[in-house]
């Protein structure tokens, strides 16, 4: 299920990294460059024309990521020159927010496979979770983006989304006879999204979780309209985030500001979840329905829930694999 | 969607044995020495899984007790201790509803010293290893609790798990847990761009 694909590694080390020609979802035969690949190669056209819109990295930059093997991306540029852009870009933020801005470009970490599960028998639908998640990842306040929706069914129904309604809004919850299914990205292991990029934008990490490169996005949506799961955001307008309750501690994959014309989606909280903590979720969820682990640790909360308990992914028909589960403790 | 029965994995099974055997031996009435006890018969209740007899004990926070309320024993050191059923006097905001019709006080609240617990066993146990208590009865939620399963969890995945006592979320008086206000409801969806944003 989780064999690992050469693919993608943020932070990595180059050219030898994952292989030429394999990158953005490269593991799905969507290969969309490589040694001399045709194709989508093509479309991406010349290296250092790209990496001088997209980093505004030197001449010297572009001509040092020009390999043998042909272009690559920007995520995989040598340490050091992704660490000068990426201190360019924590000096924009710092000015334009007023306060100090880290942004990590912490990579996988070796023997880590991230998953996810959320006890459905637990969740009272309280959307604290949803706020949590806005404040650490610094979503647009207006116009509104959330990257967790909850969902109230049904008892009678079952898990049944056409009957699944997000806006309810009673004074206290639970309400009787409903039931909470938070639906958020499901980090899946054959993530339909990254097909479908033109771009290469985004991707599949060594651990699992599916990113953005909001400076690769062009805003096509065609990733929105791929993923199953509504997992997937648009900044229609300029998102606004007032300097006060921007997080400055981000990831150059992750919750760095966007702008206005690219998408976004769950990161499993990547800059905290590379510095080995909680998403925000986890942490903030009152009942404890939200569990995080590593899948290749024995000892995990994750290994104990699926070893033991009842779970299920959404759309399992669609064969995406989700590293998302969903279980009933009780 | 897909629904699985979990699959029991050996180390598990030694996990459970242990938490088990100290369970049973916990409920063991009138066991003047469990702990011993349970090193005795602990080989043989366990077998294979080569039990401690005693479970590591957790890091938790302190228990959240009422402001001034501990240690108990400065008024009940003065008081002797009735064992009577009764309606109280003092301690009237404590509204049991915790198989109320069944227990009372002293079946958790230690008689002789105020100040911890007891279990079945007659063992006495400090508030900050409640979850032996709870766990008497609750097996399968203390299990998933020692495993990080049960309840909230913060700190780090992969290091120190933060872990909660029983009482810190549920009320032990009454367990139950309560509604809540939720955040509000998203935005429907509206053309944003209307606005000339």
């Amino acid at each position: 299920m989780l064999n690992q694909r050469p693919e993608a590694g943020c932070g990595s080390e180059g050219c030898g990294s994952g292989g030429c020609g394999t990158q953005s979802g490269g593991s799905h035969g969507t290969g969309n460059q490589g040694c001399g690949s045709a194709g989508q190669g093509d479309y991406l056209g010349d290296p250092s024309r790209r990496l001088f819109n997209i980093a505004a990295v030197g001449a010297v930059a572009s001509m040092a990521l020009n390999t043998a093997c042909g272009p690559k991306r920007l995520y995989e540029a040598p340490k050091d020159k992704l660490r000068a852009l990426i201190a360019e870009e924590e000096k924009k933020y710092t000015a334009e927010y007023g306060k100090t801005v880290k942004v990590s470009d912490a990579g996988p970490m070796p023997g880590v496979q991230f998953a996810y599960a959320l006890d459905i028998s637990r969740c009272i639908g309280c959307r604290r979770c949803v706020y949590a998640c806005v404040d650490e990842n610094n979503q647009s306040r207006d116009p509104q983006i959330h990257w967790i929706k909850v969902n109230q069914m049904d008892k009678d129904k079952g898990v049944d989304f056409s009957h699944a309604d997000p806006y309810y809004n009673p004074e206290q919850v639970p309400q009787e006879g409903h039931f909470y299914v938070p639906v958020a990205c499901q980090q899946c292991e054959d993530p339909p999204c990254v097909k479908v990029c033109p771009t290469g934008a985004t991707w599949k990490e060594k651990d699992g979780i599916v990113v953005i490169d909001y400076d690769w996005c062009i805003g096509c949506r065609y990733c929105m309209a791929a993923c199953p799961y509504g997992a997937r955001h648009f900044n229609w307008a300029e998102p606004k985030i007032a300097p006060s309750e921007l997080n400055p501690n981000m990831h150059y994959l992750g919750n760095r500001p966007r702008t206005k014309g690219v998408v976004e989606k769950c990161t499993f909280c990547i800059q905290r979840s590379r510095e080995g903590r909680y998403p925000a979720c986890v942490e903030v969820c009152p009942v404890g329905a939200r569990k995080f682990g590593n899948l290749l640790d024995a000892s995990s909360e994750i290994r104990y829930i699926i070893e033991h308990k009842r779970i299920l992914v959404l759309k399992e028909e669609l064969n995406t694999v989700p590293r998302f589960f969903y279980f009933y403790a009780t | 969607m897909r629904i699985e029965r979990g699959r029991i994995r050996l180390a598990v099974i030694a996990a459970v044995a242990v938490s088990g055997a100290a369970m049973l031996l916990g409920r063991g009435a009138g066991e003047p020495e469990p702990q011993t006890a349970a090193a005795a018969k602990a080989p043989a209740a366990t077998a294979q899984s080569q039990a401690k007899p005693v479970e590591e004990k957790l890091e938790v926070p302190p228990p959240p007790f009422s402001d001034g309320i501990y240690p108990c024993s400065t008024c009940h050191a003065a008081v002797p201790p009735n064992r009577t059923r009764r309606e109280l006097a003092m301690h009237t905001e404590i509204d049991l509803k915790h198989d109320e019709t069944h227990r009372w006080c002293l079946d958790c609240h230690d008689a002789d010293n105020r100040d911890v617990l007891h279990l079945a066993s007659g063992e006495k146990v400090e508030f900050t290893e409640s979850y032996r208590l709870c766990g008497q009865c609750h097996g399968e939620k203390y299990r998933d609790w020692r495993a990080g399963v049960h309840g909230r969890r913060t700190g780090n995945w992969n290091g120190t798990k933060g872990y909660l006592l029983c009482a810190h979320c549920h009320n032990p008086h009454q367990p139950r847990f309560h509604s809540l206000a939720p955040k509000p409801a998203p935005e429907r969806p509206s053309r944003v761009l209307s606005g000339g944003k």
